[in-house]
C-alpha cells in the first residue's frame, strides 16, 4: 500500500494541473489512468486539433496542451499509474483507499476525480456472437502480433490503426479490409501502400459493407458480410481485428455511493467536494448549478479542491494563501531560486 | 422555436420545440429525450449522439464535412442516413425533422 495526499483519477488536462495545485501547496499525489499515456480526451479524441479557449494561449493543439501541462507539473515528480483502472474504494477511518485492477493500492485522505466522461475503451462489435471469440479469435488491439502470423486476418475499420495493421500482418498473413464506406481514413502513404498490395493479390479490400456475422463454433471458421446493395460474401477467416474507436465508460465510479446526475457527479461549487468527504471531482465528470464542460473550469475547479484537501492532508497546519510570485516556499517547490 | 421529432429504435416518439441556433444534440438533452449520450460533448469526438435522418430530410440538411462522416464510422451501426446530431443544428428550414436515435450508441 502506497500512501500519498490525495489520490487523483484522471490524467488529462484538469488531473494534471491538480498535481500543480496541490504541489504548491507542498501536497504529494499519485496518478492513475486508464490509458497508457497522459493527456486524457486531449491526446485521445483531439491531439491535432486546436484550441482557442485557454487563457493568454490563443491557440495550442490537445497534445501541445498536455505537454505544456506535464512540463509544468516536472518539478513535483509525480508518479503516474498509466494502462490502470481503478477498481475500488474504501473508507478507512478519515482516509480512503483505493485498489486498481491491476492489484496496486493507495492510500490518502483525499481523492480527486479527474475523470472526464470515463475511462477508453474499444468500441465493440455489436453483433451477439462477438463475444465468444473475444480474446481468443476476435482481438479490438494488436499486443502481441506473433499470434496472427499465417493466418486469415479480417480487419474492420477505415481509420490509420486499422489501415496500419492491415500493411504490417500483411507481411506475413492473408488480409481482407472492410469498411463501410469507400473512402479510408488513414495517412495518404499508408493507404497507397494499401493500394499497391491490393494490386498485387497481398491485401483484399471489401467495400461498402458491414459484418452480418460470424461463423464458427468453438472457433472463427467464416464471416459474412453484407454490401450497401444488399449482396453478402463469405470471407474465410480465422482472425477478427475491429478498430472502431474507443468509447468512454464511467466504470466503477458509478457504484461509489457518489451522488449522481446522469454520467455526473454532483458537487458543491465552493470546494468542488461530493457527498463524500475528501473526494472530490473536476472538469468535465463534475457537475454544479451553471457548470461549463471548458478546460479553464476545470482548472479553477481543482485550484479550489487543493485548498480543501491541504485542510484535510495537514489538519494540525494553517493553511495560508500564497502567490507563486512572491512565495519562496512555492518557489522552491518549484525548483526556482 | 422550430419542431424537432425524436423517435427511437423501439418506435416511440417525442415532438419537441426547439430553440434555433441550438443543436440536434442540445435540444435532445435539456429535454431528457434518451438514446443521445454525447459524451465528448458536441465537439465532434465520439459519435455517441449519432442518429438516422428521414431518408426525404438528407438532402435538405447541410452536408455532413469530412470530419464528421469520419467520425461516423466510429458510430454504432451507422447507415447512410447516419449523422451526428451536434453538426445538425436547428433553424426554420428544419421545421419538423425527424430523427431516430440507435439502439444504443456505444
Amino acid at each position: 500500500m502506497k500512501n500519498t495526499d490525495t489520490i487523483i483519477i484522471g490524467a488529462g488536462p484538469v488531473g494534471l494541473f491538480a498535481v500543480h495545485q496541490l504541489g504548491i501547496k507542498g501536497l504529494s499525489s499519485i496518478v492513475i489512468d486508464n490509458l497508457d499515456k497522459a493527456g486524457g480526451q486531449c491526446i485521445e479524441l483531439y491531439p491535432d486539433k486546436p484550441i482557442y479557449d485557454i487563457p493568454a494561449v490563443p491557440e495550442c493543439t490537445g497534445e501541445e496542451l498536455t505537454k505544456k501541462l506535464l512540463e509544468q507539473i516536472k518539478p513535483f515528480n509525480t508518479e503516474f499509474y498509466l494502462n490502470e483502472r481503478v477498481e475500488e474504494v474504501k473508507q478507512d477511518k478519515d482516509n480512503w483507499i483505493i485498489k486498481t485492477n491491476n492489484k496496486n493500492e493507495f492510500s490518502a485522505p483525499n481523492v480527486i476525480i479527474a475523470g472526464g466522461v470515463g475511462s477508453f475503451e474499444p468500441r465493440k462489435l455489436s453483433i451477439k456472437e462477438a463475444e465468444k471469440f473475444e480474446d481468443k479469435y476476435l482481438f479490438y488491439a494488436v499486443k502481441n502480433k506473433d499470434q496472427f502470423k499465417n493466418k486469415n486476418i479480417t480487419i474492420f475499420g477505415g481509420g490509420d490503426s486499422a489501415l496500419d495493421w492491415a500493411l504490417e500482418l500483411s507481411k506475413f498473413s492473408n488480409i481482407s479490409l472492410i469498411h463501410r464506406r469507400n473512402e479510408f481514413r488513414g495517412a495518404p502513404h499508408t493507404l497507397s501502400e494499401i493500394k499497391k498490395l491490393q494490386k498485387i493479390g497481398k491485401i483484399s479490400i471489401k467495400t461498402p459493407c458491414q459484418l452480418e456475422s460470424i461463423e464458427g463454433d468453438e472457433k472463427i471458421n467464416s464471416i459474412i458480410i453484407k454490401f450497401d446493395d444488399g449482396k453478402t460474401e463469405k470471407i474465410d477467416t480465422d482472425i477478427i481485428l475491429s478498430f472502431f474507436g474507443l468509447i468512454m465508460k464511467l466504470g466503477p465510479i458509478a457504484e461509489w455511493g457518489l451522488n449522481m446526475n446522469k454520467k455526473t457527479i454532483e458537487v458543491n461549487s465552493k470546494n468542488f467536494e461530493t457527498n463524500k468527504k475528501g473526494i472530490f471531482a473536476a472538469g468535465d465528470i463534475c457537475n454544479y448549478p451553471g457548470k461549463l464542460k471548458l478546460i479553464l473550469s476545470g482548472f479553477h475547479e481543482v485550484a479550489l479542491a487543493s485548498v480543501e484537501c491541504f485542510k484535510r492532508a495537514r489538519p494540525n497546519e494553517k493553511y495560508r494563501f500564497e502567490f507563486t510570485t512572491s512565495s519562496k516556499t512555492i518557489q522552491q517547490r518549484l525548483g526556482k531560486k | 422555436m422550430t419542431k424537432i421529432i425524436y423517435k427511437d429504435s423501439q418506435g416511440n416518439s417525442k415532438t419537441l420545440e426547439v430553440e434555433n441556433g441550438l443543436s440536434v444534440m442540445e435540444g435532445a438533452l435539456q429535454n431528457d429525450v434518451p438514446g443521445i449520450d454525447a459524451d465528448c460533448g458536441g465537439s465532434m469526438a465520439c459519435a455517441t449522439c449519432h442518429v438516422y435522418v428521414e431518408e426525404k430530410w438528407l438532402n435538405k440538411l447541410p452536408k455532413a464535412e469530412e470530419a464528421e462522416v469520419d467520425m461516423i464510422d466510429m458510430a454504432y451501426e451507422p447507415k447512410k442516413n447516419s449523422r451526428l446530431s451536434c453538426q445538425l443544428i436547428v433553424s426554420d428550414e428544419l421545421d419538423g425533422l425527424i430523427i431516430t436515435t440507435p439502439a444504443k450508441q456505444s
